[in-house]
């Protein structure tokens, strides 16, 4: 059996870390409370500002869960429910009007929920197993066992798992890292304690 | 550790509405690209798209006239006949595979009829499954991805099979997508060719039962990984990195090598960095002089459908030990040497290679084995 090493909640301008308030920001606007932690958490990565907002939360999510992390082989599993429906309203805004049929391809590269998956990989150099599942809620049942196969089958030694929520500037994260040694037991009660956090 | 079978499976396609039939009709060259015109508006593309009289036919023919939009009954039809004949449901699991799923709802404000975790919930009522279904989406490689797992899941024990089905639809929302890109083909697309100019879009519903079960005609998934190639969000990786990755490791978990493989069905879109990537990441592999084909040519590129559309046809291929062409080549346009096939050919194929690539740099690697 694995363990949980920390989990992460980022929710009401606030980022919970192991149940801790590490950060609360002065903006109830997501982009401009996304902003506020990216520079609190001092990151110089100019991509972090071309990102659509699911991106940018599950990036910030896992910037925290990963400081200081030197392992390479890190699973990530995220997970929500609306996909990318938060940029398909806006790539589907702007085809609605026909002069505008070739929009952007930076706005349409966002409307699959796996980019997330891309830009943190890209940011963590983690060239390893991932997967983007969407449900109505965190499928704590089926994505337990599915991370316990990962590492113990030597697909990944760890795994980053998130649960995503943005649409229209509603947003939740929380995120949790599985692993051979923690500070909680990797079981089904504990899982969604986290993701009701 | 438990082993995972491939069993019966079904394509709704524009090639035919039986995975015999869509093998039959690839076999025979056939295409279901044409030049449409996908609304009033706009310019004529190169689509495949599923006869619309042909598919309300199939549709009354299941009984399926409810509400439900179009994508929901193309994949309960695509599912239909593998589970007609169950009795019980209990210890299967089902998962879904969909990119956009009902996307063409958002153009009238029904942001509830796009919700694609809904879209998967009715398919599970429809027929009878008792636990929630498990829903990949995950751009591109999705369909493939969806074998990967439901192999995962059963090794783990947690259900004695699954049932996979794999669908997307062309649409405007996804074709002034592509379009943005400029990597939409002005022709009926042609993977691996040096006149290559991108992708044409297209649609199909594929269902795949998989399960722990060895049957005299199953073959086996025996490795697979989707590795990341942690570079680029919507450009291929140059080094084939990922892909390549998921290559080694999948032949790692076999227990097999380079040398075993005797095919390999590629994802092929036909933009001119993916196919490059392909055969980059095929050489870096020593998989240079084994056999490829990409189905792209036949079916467009389905998106969420097309890793699954393109493994089950790969494996009618290993029962029947026929090497399919890849339709719409004629003359290599990689920087690397790779074995395109442009006729059909006999071949005792014990061990095959699937593979997929997609947009956020994600990559899947499939080795199938019968025996």
């Amino acid at each position: 059996m694995q363990k949980i090493s920390q989990y992460i909640a980022i929710r009401d301008n606030r980022v919970l870390w192991n149940d801790n308030v590490v950060f609360e920001g002065q903006s109830s606007d997501f982009k401009d409370f996304a902003k506020e932690l990216y520079q609190h958490l001092e990151i110089n990565y100019p991509k972090f500002y071309k990102m659509d907002n699911l991106c940018k939360l599950a990036f910030l999510a896992s910037e925290i869960a990963l400081t200081n992390n030197e392992e390479e082989d890190i699973a990530l599993l995220f997970c929500n429910k609306e996909g990318s429906l938060d940029s398909d309203l806006q790539h589907q805004k702007l085809i609605s009007n026909i002069d505008n049929f070739y929009p952007s391809p930076a706005l349409f590269v966002y409307t699959l929920p796996n980019i997330s998956i891309g830009e943190v990989s890209i940011r963590h150099q983690l060239k390893s197993e991932s997967m983007f599942l969407l449900a109505d809620r965190y499928q704590s049942e089926y994505i337990a066992p599915y991370c316990e196969l990962l590492i113990n089958s030597s697909k990944a030694n760890k795994v980053l798992c998130g649960w995503l929520k943005m649409i229209n500037g509603d947003y939740q994260a929380n995120f949790y890292l599985v692993e051979p040694e923690g500070i909680l037991e990797h079981n089904i009660e504990n899982i969604d304690q986290i993701i009701n956090k | 550790m438990k082993q995972a079978y491939i069993h019966e499976s079904n394509i709704i396609s524009p090639l035919g509405f039986t995975t015999d039939e869509n093998f039959e009709a690839v076999r025979a060259g056939k295409t279901g690209i044409q030049k449409l015109k996908l609304n009033g508006i706009l310019d004529e593309v190169f689509i495949s798209s599923i006869n619309e009289d042909q598919v309300e036919a199939l549709f009354a023919r299941l009984s399926l006239t409810s509400a439900s939009s179009r994508i929901e009954k193309l994949a309960i039809a695509a599912l239909f006949p593998l589970i007609q004949d169950r009795k019980s449901l209990e210890n299967s699991l089902l998962i879904v595979s969909a990119t956009k799923g009902n996307v063409k709802a958002l153009a009238e404000n029904d942001t509830e009829a796009s919700d694609i975790p809904t879209l998967a919930k009715n398919i599970a009522t429809y027929f009878g499954f008792q636990k929630e279904p498990l829903i990949v989406s995950n751009a591109c490689v999705s369909g493939l991805m969806a074998l990967s797992i439901a192999k995962r899941y059963l090794q783990l024990g947690l259900f004695e099979d699954a049932y996979i089905v794999a669908f997307d639809e062309v649409s405007t929302f996804v074709q002034s997508g592509f379009n943005s890109f400029q990597a939409v083909s002005s022709e009926a697309c042609r993977p691996y060719d040096q006149d290559r100019s991108g992708v044409s879009l297209g649609e199909a519903a594929v269902a795949c039962h998989v399960s722990t079960e060895r049957q005299s005609d199953s073959v086996r998934v025996a490795g697979d990984a989707n590795i990341n190639d942690a570079n680029h969000i919507s450009g291929p990786s140059r080094t084939g990195e990922g892909l390549f990755l998921s290559i080694q490791k999948a032949l790692d978990e076999a227990q097999l090598r380079a040398e075993n493989i005797d095919y390999i069905v590629g994802h092929g879109t036909a933009t001119i960095y993916n196919d490059e990537m392909e055969a980059i990441a095929f050489n870096r592999a020593d998989l240079s002089t084994v056999p490829l084909a990409s189905y792209k040519g036949n079916y467009g590129h389905t998106l969420g459908a097309s890793g699954l559309l393109e493994c089950v046809l790969l494996v009618e291929c290993m029962r029947r030990n026929l090497l399919l062409p890849s339709k719409g080549f004629q003359v290599l346009g990689t920087s690397q040497p790779i074995e395109v096939l442009t006729a059909e050919r006999k071949c005792d194929i014990r061990v095959a290679l699937k593979t997929a690539s997609g947009f956020g740099g994600t990559n899947t690697a499939i080795i199938l084995s019968k025996d």
